[in-house]
């Protein structure tokens, strides 16, 4: 990035010369914003700030597609990069001058290091990488924000984008095993998991007996961990829990080595739903079961959740034993498995 | 209600501190550490003697004087939201509307003034004067001017414009661009939805492909992302299943994950949300999340389901109050995302939103109140939809629908 007359020089001292100062804009007369007369959410804007914008109004009423105008939307952008106006009018300028985008998606991924979280840079990249169709730089680039914060929506988000748009699927499950390695709880690395398995093998059977018994490890290893439990049952989806080898074993495994995770009580509880659903052999005994496992968690390993798994026995109730007159159809406010005299 | 309910009071509530497993990481660490402030802050209030038996206490006038002051003025750290002024316009005056306090006929004026400064020419609104239009700032604005709520805020709006304006972000497969050669994620078709039904410029042809777009979002945990592919989040969460509510076409999604998932988003310790599994509580969660499950009761209940409670929603309306008021209530006014974080308009906003949420169960004829604290806690019920006053949905769905829906012409357009 050359030194422009905004820059700080060599010594550190700020030798930011106003635009209303600069000749080479003398030919340009400022823009104050129009807000009206009263203020309403006004900026007590910095010198710097307006005497940038005000400029850039006038460019931008102008249409100027010059050096110049880039060089301002450079400084507009450093002042606010969530502008995404100027975003926008600099790439009309960079097309139009048919700048040399190997630079501008130097200085964008300089500014996504600065301001990682910030909607308007990514999408930056995301069209120098669409124009150029040169994707070289960007698995790098991901992983170095990534590296930063493993969960960084944004990143995430391009990496999927990318690897999706140029097929880069090869890398994937290495970085996500990397990941997993260092946090096994990061649920995006989980997430992109599975997206990344969605879009090349699928979750086949070979490929899901892989996945199922590497979340169940996971799940053994941190039975508190939500992100692994989420994404056994995710590869499940598909399938019939009740009928798929070992998960029931693997459940029962963990909870006689008195694991209470309610995510454990929770997958167990699903498992006896689905074999309510696909109509088993003893329905009350499953149900008691079920609500057992309901109740345990409303009043004691979920109790945050008391009224999610209050209505979850209520509607298995309503369901699988609507014939029950202990029931209520209507629910009462302490409703749950606790009031239910058979239990 | 008594002290000896609130959740943190609790004997047994230190017990709700997360566990590592004996396999620590960044991920649990950082839980710590938020688990530690947050701690604090209860430890803090259960010691207190000096709180009265109607302790919390919602800091009525702290916030009042801090939103006050925003409307009109705000210093140079707010230059990173130059480019969002409409939703400043709305966080406070939503913040305000949701507080009981009303704003002069006068200042009213000067901000419907302000609004139709970032009009655009080709119809939408925009972040500031002179720039260009973009869905949220449209959002914004439109709400904005709903809560306002006179016949000069709703005359500001050029519905034709507007409408050819939604209509150019329509993207082929059903989704919208936030502004012209913008990003496109479920934030769009939230902003479209809600834009176009209180303004009442619907038409099939603008949602053609959208709902199966927005399912296309929900992931393998029950909640929906930005995009196809990423990561379940609250924000999207919402904006996705809101956008379904408007179109009517909830069922089209699996209400019974989302439910799961939502519900799990929840935080044991902390009472208050977080945005994805295994991240941090943040405040602004507390509408994002905790509003998804109205609009989820509502569905089931549309659907005959006759499990659900009439009382209560299906999250601890309790524990989510106690967080807000005890731990993201800034000392000189606004709330913020969590005990350490400095105060802003944005979460001040959507604490008091979800602040709402928690104290009023809206059934279909009634409102049964829970109020954590004081009794003058007590906030006016938000439209779990819009996130605006439900009076003020009401009055603009009146007079918009009581006006001709423009027919959308192409050539018209640019």
């Amino acid at each position: 990035m050359a030194l422009g007359s905004g820059e700080e020089n060599a010594a550190g001292e700020n030798s930011w010369v106003f635009y209303k100062d600069r000749p080479e804009w003398k030919d340009i007369t400022p823009m104050e914003q129009d807000d009206g007369p009263a203020p309403i959410v006004m900026i007590a804007y910095s010198k710097k700030f307006k005497d940038v914008y005000d400029y850039l109004r006038a460019i931008m009423r102008k249409d100027e597609r010059s050096e110049r105008a880039l060089e301002l939307t450079e400084d507009a952008i450093d002042l606010n990069p969530a502008n995404y106006s100027v975003w926008h009018y600099r790439r009309i300028i960079l097309k139009d001058l048919k700048k040399d985008l190997k630079d501008e998606i130097l200085y964008c991924g300089e500014i996504i290091q600065e301001h990682p979280k910030n909607y308007q840079v990514w999408h930056h990249r995301r069209v120098l990488v669409e124009w150029t169709r040169d994707n070289s730089h960007e698995l790098k680039l991901t992983e170095t924000v990534l590296d930063v914060d493993a969960k960084n929506y944004h990143a995430w988000q391009h990496r999927q984008w990318v690897v999706r748009e140029f097929g880069l699927w090869e890398s994937e499950l290495s970085l996500i095993d990397e990941l997993l390695q260092k946090d096994l709880r990061n649920n995006s690395a989980w997430n992109h998991r599975y997206f990344v398995i969605n879009h090349t093998t699928g979750f086949t059977d070979k490929v899901l007996e892989y996945e199922v018994k590497h979340a169940q490890d996971m799940c053994g290893k941190a039975p508190n961990n939500e992100s692994a439990w989420n994404y056994l049952r995710g590869c499940l989806l598909e399938k019939e829990l009740s009928s798929y080898p070992g998960l029931m074993q693997f459940c029962e495994r963990l909870y006689e080595g008195s694991i209470r995770s309610p995510h454990l009580l929770s997958f167990m509880r699903d498992i006896y739903e689905d074999q309510l659903e696909q109509g088993c052999e003893n329905v009350e005994a499953t149900l008691y079961k079920a609500l057992v496992l309901c109740e345990a968690l409303s009043m004691e390993f979920d109790t945050i959740r008391a009224e999610y798994w209050n209505y979850i026995a209520r509607r298995m109730k309503s369901k699988f034993a609507p014939h029950d007159e202990t029931n209520n159809k209507t629910a009462e406010a302490t409703g749950g498995a606790g009031d239910d005299p058979n239990l | 209600m008594a002290a000896s309910t609130l959740r943190c009071l609790r004997p047994d509530f230190p017990n709700e501190r997360c566990v590592d497993d004996g396999h620590p990481t960044d991920t649990n660490k950082e839980q710590i550490k938020v688990e530690s402030d947050v701690g604090s802050l209860y430890s803090w209030f259960r010691n207190a003697t000096d709180l009265g038996p109607e302790s919390p206490e919602l800091m009525r006038k702290k916030h009042l004087h801090f939103l006050m002051k925003g409307l009109t003025n705000l210093s140079d750290s707010y230059e990173c939201l130059d480019a969002s002024r409409p939703w400043l316009c709305y966080w406070i005056l939503h913040s305000l509307e949701i507080l009981n306090e009303s704003i002069s006929d006068t200042l009213k004026s000067e901000i419907v003034e302000f609004l139709s400064k970032c009009q655009c020419p080709k119809g939408g609104f925009a972040g500031g004067p002179e720039q260009l239009a973009h869905l949220a700032p449209t959002y914004a604005a439109v709400n904005a001017l709903c809560i306002i709520g006179t016949q000069q805020a709703y005359d500001v709006i050029n519905r034709t414009k507007l409408q050819s304006f939604l209509m150019r972000m329509r993207m082929p497969d059903g989704g919208f661009a936030m502004h012209e050669d913008g990003e496109a994620d479920v934030r769009g078709a939230y902003c479209v939805a809600s834009i176009a039904m209180l303004t009442s410029i619907t038409s099939d042809e603008m949602f053609q492909g959208t709902p199966e777009w927005i399912v296309s979002c929900q992931t393998y945990e029950g909640g929906f992302g930005g995009v196809p592919g990423m990561e379940a989040h609250g924000g999207y969460t919402f904006c996705g299943f809101a956008a379904l509510v408007i179109l009517n076409k909830e069922k089209l999604c699996d209400s019974t994950a989302l439910l799961r998932w939502t519900t799990n988003r929840q935080m044991r310790f902390e009472g208050g949300f977080q945005g994805r599994t295994n991240k941090l509580v943040d405040g602004c969660y507390s509408f994002w999340q905790a509003g998804v499950l109205p609009l989820l009761h509502r569905s089931f209940y549309r659907e005959g389901d006759y499990s659900l409670s009439q009382e209560k929603w299906m999250f601890h309306q309790g524990a989510l109050q106690e967080y807000l008021l005890i731990c993201c209530q800034s000392p000189s006014g606004g709330f913020v995302d969590k005990p350490g974080k400095p105060r802003d308009f944005y979460h001040t906003c959507y604490c008091l939103s979800g602040l709402s949420v928690a104290q009023h169960y809206g059934g279909h004829d009634y409102d049964q109140k829970s109020v954590v604290g004081h009794r003058k806690n007590e906030l006016i019920p938000v439209h779990p939809v819009y996130n605006i006053g439900m009076d003020a949905v009401a009055k603009a769905t009146e007079y918009f629908h009581g006006q001709p829906i423009p027919i959308y012409n192409p050539k018209n357009s640019s």
